[in-house]
């Protein structure tokens, strides 16, 4: 039992093929079989949402997600938050508010409010601060991620 | 995580036959936000897990305004609360399955997954119950309908058997005049288990200042999630007024037999059995007005 799975999935824009076990979780994969480090695992139970990606444009926990359970589907990672036209604006307002201290915690909280942008333009700082919830900054710098992430949306409304 | 085999059976029958097979080694996985927490923490081992999310009827999410409203046991919390026809028909649904976990939870986690899991402090269950929903199943005898109350028989315990799986849940459509609200206490503003939490589900009368029925249950406060007729009774022919709401709350009290844990203590717990019932009801009772 429990050989390896070949799993047809597609990463950050790139059709993607791995072999995993049943019960390699998809942090697991992104990281050791893809080489993507970019989602982290902090708690590994889903409390603290630095291994956020975005699956089939819902942001979630890839510490409790299968890799098997990719096949099929479009992901998101930090790593395909850039393009090669440069920064994100997500990225670029964490850089101006200083919005990270030891940065475990930075990928999952941009690709969260990513996941948040994308689909609510104009969150208030309530709305914010809910949906971030499930991030978790052991340096407490909060205050700062929100007030970058709604800079970003504000930019980026000007620039549409 | 120890080895373990994963199959996506794409049909009911397929999933019996796997569950069937491997007895209690085998288990769904939905949302995985429980099941693959137990497996990393060693409280759970299996041989099999066996998704239901390439089966077309755990993906169902479909309203008829005669037939009501039916979830599969795959269907995602956001997916539950983004639907249009559970914001303007059941928002209490909306209630629970805003508030568990993060977004990042509930874009995976299944109100399926919540019932099957069975915990007594399940944020969807007291909703289920007293919205008359009832849980659809497969297993080697074929299918069965069980309402919600009768689910689960103790913490992490439900009534299904080896080679049995939740493939839907099933709503009434709701009644004129009626409405349904769900509450939790928590420490903090988000990202908990409830201490204690409680749903409502009223029918007024046409002048709507009467109760013509209602049901009332309660979680945390016992093994599994409490469904408490006779609070429900207490109110049902009524006036909606404070002293009627006030009898129901009474009887959420008398009827919790909690435990104290690090969430709170029994005389806590007591205490909030009868505050969120009564907010609860009062809830419910603005939405149906």
């Amino acid at each position: 039992m429990a050989g390896k799975v070949h799993v047809t999935t597609n990463v950050n824009g790139e059709e993607t093929e791995f072999l995993c076990e049943p019960r390699d979780t998809l942090l697991d994969v992104l990281r050791d079989n893809l080489g993507l480090t970019g989602a982290k695992e902090g708690c590994g139970n889903g409390n603290c949402g630095a291994c956020s990606v975005i699956v089939d444009g819902r942001v979630i926990n890839s510490c409790l997600a299968l890799g098997v359970e990719a096949e099929g589907c479009e992901i998101t990672t930090i790593e395909g938050v850039a393009t090669s036209a440069g920064l994100h604006p997500l990225q670029q307002k964490f850089l101006e508010h200083a919005a990270l201290q030891c940065g475990v915690c930075t990928p999952g909280f941009i690709v969260a409010a990513k996941a948040l942008l994308d689909r609510e333009p104009e969150p208030d700082e309530h709305r914010i601060r809910l949906w971030l919830a499930g991030n978790l900054c052991r340096c407490t710098g909060y205050d700062k991620i929100v007030r970058a992430v709604m800079d970003t949306a504000r930019t980026m409304k000007e620039t549409v | 995580m120890h080895a373990f085999d994963y199959v996506a059976p794409q049909t009911v029958a397929e999933a019996v036959a796997v569950l069937s097979e491997n007895g209690s080694e085998a288990r769904m996985l939905a949302g995985g936000s429980d099941i693959i927490a137990q497996l990393k923490e060693g409280r759970r081992r299996v041989k099999v897990l066996v998704d239901v999310k390439k089966i077309p009827e755990a993906n169902e999410l479909s309203f008829d305004p005669e037939e009501g409203l039916t979830i599969g046991a795959g269907v995602s919390c956001c997916d539950v609360y983004e639907n249009e026809h559970v914001a303007s028909n059941y928002p209490a649904l909306a209630d629970s399955t805003e508030l568990i976990g993060s977004i990042q939870i509930q874009g995976r986690a299944t109100i399926g997954g919540n019932l099957c899991n069975a915990s007594p402090a399940a944020d969807t269950i007291p909703t289920l119950i007293v919205l008359g929903a009832t849980a659809k199943t497969a297993g080697p005898d074929g299918e069965r309908e069980v309402a919600v109350e009768d689910f689960c028989t103790a913490p992490g315990q439900t009534v299904m058997q080896d080679g049995e799986f939740l493939v839907s849940v099933h709503f009434p459509a709701p009644a004129a005049n009626s409405g349904a609200y769900f509450l939790r206490f928590i420490p903090r503003n988000e990202m908990d288990i409830a201490v204690v939490n409680a749903a409502a589900s009223v029918t007024l009368n046409a002048e709507k200042n009467a109760f013509a029925s209602a049901r009332i249950a309660v979680g945390a406060v016992a093994p599994v999630p409490l469904y408490l007729p006779e609070a429900g009774e207490a109110l049902a022919g009524n006036e909606v007024s404070d002293e009627t709401i006030e009898k129901a709350a009474e009887i959420a009290r008398q009827s919790a037999r909690p435990i104290t844990d690090m969430r709170g203590t029994i005389e806590q717990r007591i205490h909030l059995a009868g505050v969120l019932t009564r907010r609860a009801v009062r809830g419910a009772v603005e939405r149906a007005g």
